[in-house]
């Protein structure tokens, strides 16, 4: 089974071990949630409360503006103080609605249970997803309702739920199916159903073989009818990242600059199947998600259900607090995370780690020549030369950057993980990538 | 006071390897070459080892006014591989010239470690065979004697391809040649920790010594091709020089071309050419080729040829 995978990669140390098999625990709620209005890809959200609006958990207080864009629901109940710009983790401050916890727990009315998933329409299930506020918990959230309606001359014939949790550090999706198997699979085929596939896969790393057997004994017992493998995957970063997990669990190649439905496929996160059949058999709206707070710096490692606009350096205190010599604060993980410049931050949809690192992993090194020692061309899955495409963009010649691949580099980070010389590869082609896209925005 | 938190771009992690561990490496990997050079040729081949190890890195010292003498460790590597090369007694001073003419012409006119366009110790060579040809070819080369420390200076010329040696000896090492040439079984031994560690790949080897072996077997038959392999500097050029990652290809189907031109040239000048030995021309041709290589070779990308397997 292992031999499913892609070619390139690397073998980085995986650090799962403070985390890993770890039950979901609650995390205490917060006396203010601070939630942004803007938490997926695509359009912000407008608020659809005011300061002094009494609100209550699950309800929607922003509407989306435009189709690639998810609502955004209370994490707590209680009175809406604020609503102003805040930290946002993903850098320039953000809209955000300020609710003070009134501590009671409130459910909103308008969670319902809806219709079994047999009764239930694909037109129905893919505005299930939008009212709860889907978006892919992987960490990219885009909306999943955007994902579950392909235009239609495309057939999705696969939908892939990614168990492969490729990145180090984090274990959120491991909890996931240890505890949540059942839902998955009923996430899952939900997907299918709402996209008409015929196959579903749920591909998962083979250092999670507590992973797999629970996942399989979850479609034994919940897959009626519906065509579902789990596949042992190779385990090897960046093996969750979208086109690499759909070469390794059905050989197809998405070709440069397409997405996966180019193949007939769709890619969906463990969390975000969670989500689907919570919302189908509950009504719950996404406004808590499972978060890894983890790494050498943080006290008492833990995989916390955590709500949305609970501020990190909440979550870090009831974590134990941050070591001494912790000097970086990460969310997601380590291969793709955004490191923060504060604690004072609150976590998000798309928040599937909090990575504390201490100052042995936080060097600085000097940056060499290129030794041409190739190992960046080795481990880059999307087969480019990161070396030549990073040493044009050092240079600022960002059309021999083009020329050589740099707008299909995702940004894995493999070649500067490799780079025996220190160079920061992905960080240039990301500012190759940035210079492209103005330009081509100009023309 | 607020904790000071440090921002960068990702990733986050790095791997431990460096250049320094790199260069390491490959000191590691020559050693058992370096013991067997010792074990045939006795202290002068240490001392040859010595001089140019230390010219090598001392040179590299002064050009970058850098006074740790290891650094990176590319020179050293540079020096002990230019001795390898050399037979085992030249005059110290044709050693130390090597050396230097290896690291200031072969690698820093060019801007330094990862600019030079040919292996510094192959272009160090090149400049004592042609200005010196007489202290590092020709009549230099000794007869090899186990913990013989009074080995005999033979007097005949470089016997490269001599059917009359036993394939054991050239295997073993027990025959005249280079310092670092003439025992298969240490390079071999050198090599397969550069291949456990990942610093070389099978292509460029490969692609060399399959190349010799096949035009060796169109020559002469089986055991020629064996004799061509063995014999000479093949193994330690295909496995130690033409790996040199500055100087040859980055991309996989480049790192196989530039094997068999290696072996190409080096069987084109062996079979039909004026000298003995092909291999450091081979290479050093090679090496001028890179960058062409390089730019025509460059991988299809993910996705690119197959839509839909």
């Amino acid at each position: 089974m292992s031999e499913r995978t892609f070619v390139g990669g690397i073998h980085p140390s995986y650090f799962k071990e403070s985390t890993a098999g770890m039950p979901i625990a609650p995390a205490p709620s917060p006396s203010q949630v601070v939630i942004p209005l803007h938490q997926n890809i695509g359009a912000p959200c407008e608020a659809t409360v005011q300061v002094g609006d009494e609100v209550k958990v699950g309800q929607k207080i922003g509407e989306p503006q435009g189709f690639v864009s998810a609502p955004i629901h209370a994490s707590v109940s209680g009175k809406v103080v604020k609503i102003g710009p805040y930290n946002h983790p993903l850098g320039s401050p953000v809209e955000a609605v300020f609710i003070e916890n009134d501590g009671k727990d409130t459910p909103f009315e308008g969670m319902k249970p809806q219709k079994p998933l047999e009764e239930l329409t694909p037109e129905e299930i893919i505005n299930i997803s939008k009212e709860a506020g889907l978006v892919g918990l992987g960490g990219a959230t885009f909306p999943t309702h955007v994902k579950l309606s392909p235009p239609p001359e495309i057939a999705i014939d696969t939908v892939i739920i990614n168990g492969a949790e490729c990145e180090p550090f984090l274990t959120a999706d491991h909890a996931l199916m240890l505890e949540r198997a059942d839902d998955i699979v009923y996430g899952l085929k939900g997907f299918m159903k709402a996209l008409g596939a015929t196959k579903g896969i749920i591909g998962v790393e083979d250092n999670k073989p507590d992973a797999i057997a629970s996942m399989e004994k979850a479609i034994a017992e919940g897959g009626n009818g519906y065509d579902i493998e789990v596949h042992g995957l190779h385990t090897k970063y960046p093996q969750g990242a979208e086109k690499m997990l759909i070469k390794a669990t059905t050989g197809r190649e998405v070709p440069p600059g397409a997405l996966p439905m180019a193949v007939n496929v769709v890619n969906q996160n463990t969390g975000t199947a969670v989500a689907l059949a919570e919302a189908i058999k509950t009504g719950k709206t996404l406004y808590e998600r499972v978060v890894t707070i983890t790494g050498p710096g943080i006290k008492n490692p833990a995989n916390l259900n955590v709500r949305n606009g609970t501020l990190i350096k909440d979550i870090i205190e009831q974590c134990g607090g941050m070591t001494d010599d912790a000097r970086k604060l990460i969310l997601g993980g380590p291969m793709m995370g955004l490191a923060q410049p504060t604690d004072d931050v609150p976590a998000i949809k798309g928040t599937s780690g909090i990575l504390i690192l201490t100052a042995e992993f936080v060097k600085d090194f000097p940056i060499a020549p290129c030794i041409k020692c190739g190992k960046c061309v080795d481990v880059c899955p999307m087969n480019l030369v990161p070396n030549f495409i990073g040493s044009a963009s050092e240079k600022g010649n960002m059309d021999l950057a083009e020329k050589y691949g740099a707008m299909d580099c995702f940004e894995c980070g493999c070649c500067t993980y490799t780079c025996p010389a220190r160079r920061p590869l992905v960080q240039w082609i990301r500012i190759a990538k940035g210079e492209i896209t103005a330009r081509r925005r100009k023309q | 006071m607020e904790r000071r938190l440090v921002v960068s771009s990702s990733p986050h992690l790095k791997s431990p390897d460096d250049i320094q561990s790199i260069m390491s490496d490959v000191l590691i990997a020559l050693f058992p070459v370096a013991l067997m050079a010792v074990f045939l040729f006795g202290y002068r081949a240490l001392i040859t080892m010595i001089v140019a190890t230390f010219f090598a890195m001392a040179t590299e010292a002064v050009i970058l006014r850098k006074w740790d003498l290891f650094g990176d460790g590319s020179a050293a590597v540079t020096g002990l591989l230019l001795a390898m090369t050399l037979p085992p007694a030249p005059p110290w001073w044709v050693v130390a010239i090597g050396s230097i003419v290896a690291i200031a012409i072969g690698k820093h006119i060019y801007g330094g470690l990862g600019n030079n366009i040919f292996n510094p110790a192959l272009v160090g060579r090149a400049v004592l065979v042609v200005s010196w040809g007489s202290y590092v070819a020709g009549d230099v080369w000794l007869k090899p004697v186990p913990f013989g420390f009074t080995a005999d200076l033979l007097t005949r010329a470089s016997p490269l391809i001599n059917t009359k040696t036993s394939l054991l000896d050239l295997f073993i090492g027990t025959v005249p040649g280079s310092l670092g040439e003439t025992s298969a079984l240490a390079l071999i031994i050198g090599a397969i920790w550069l291949f456990y560690r990942g610093h070389i790949d099978w292509r460029i080897p490969g692609g060399f010594i399959g190349i010799v072996f096949i035009l060796g077997l169109f020559d002469g038959g089986f055991t020629t091709g064996v004799y061509h392999v063995l014999a000479g500097g093949v193994l330690l050029g295909a496995l130690f020089m033409a790996t040199d990652m500055v100087t040859s290809p980055v991309t996989p189907i480049g790192k196989l071309i530039f094997g068999v031109g290696c072996g190409l040239v080096t069987m084109v000048i062996r079979l039909f050419g004026g000298l003995p030995e092909g291999v450091t021309f081979g290479i050093l041709l090679m090496n001028g080729l890179t960058p062409l290589i390089d730019n025509l070779t460059l991988p299809k990308k993910f996705g690119e040829v197959k839509s839909n397997a």
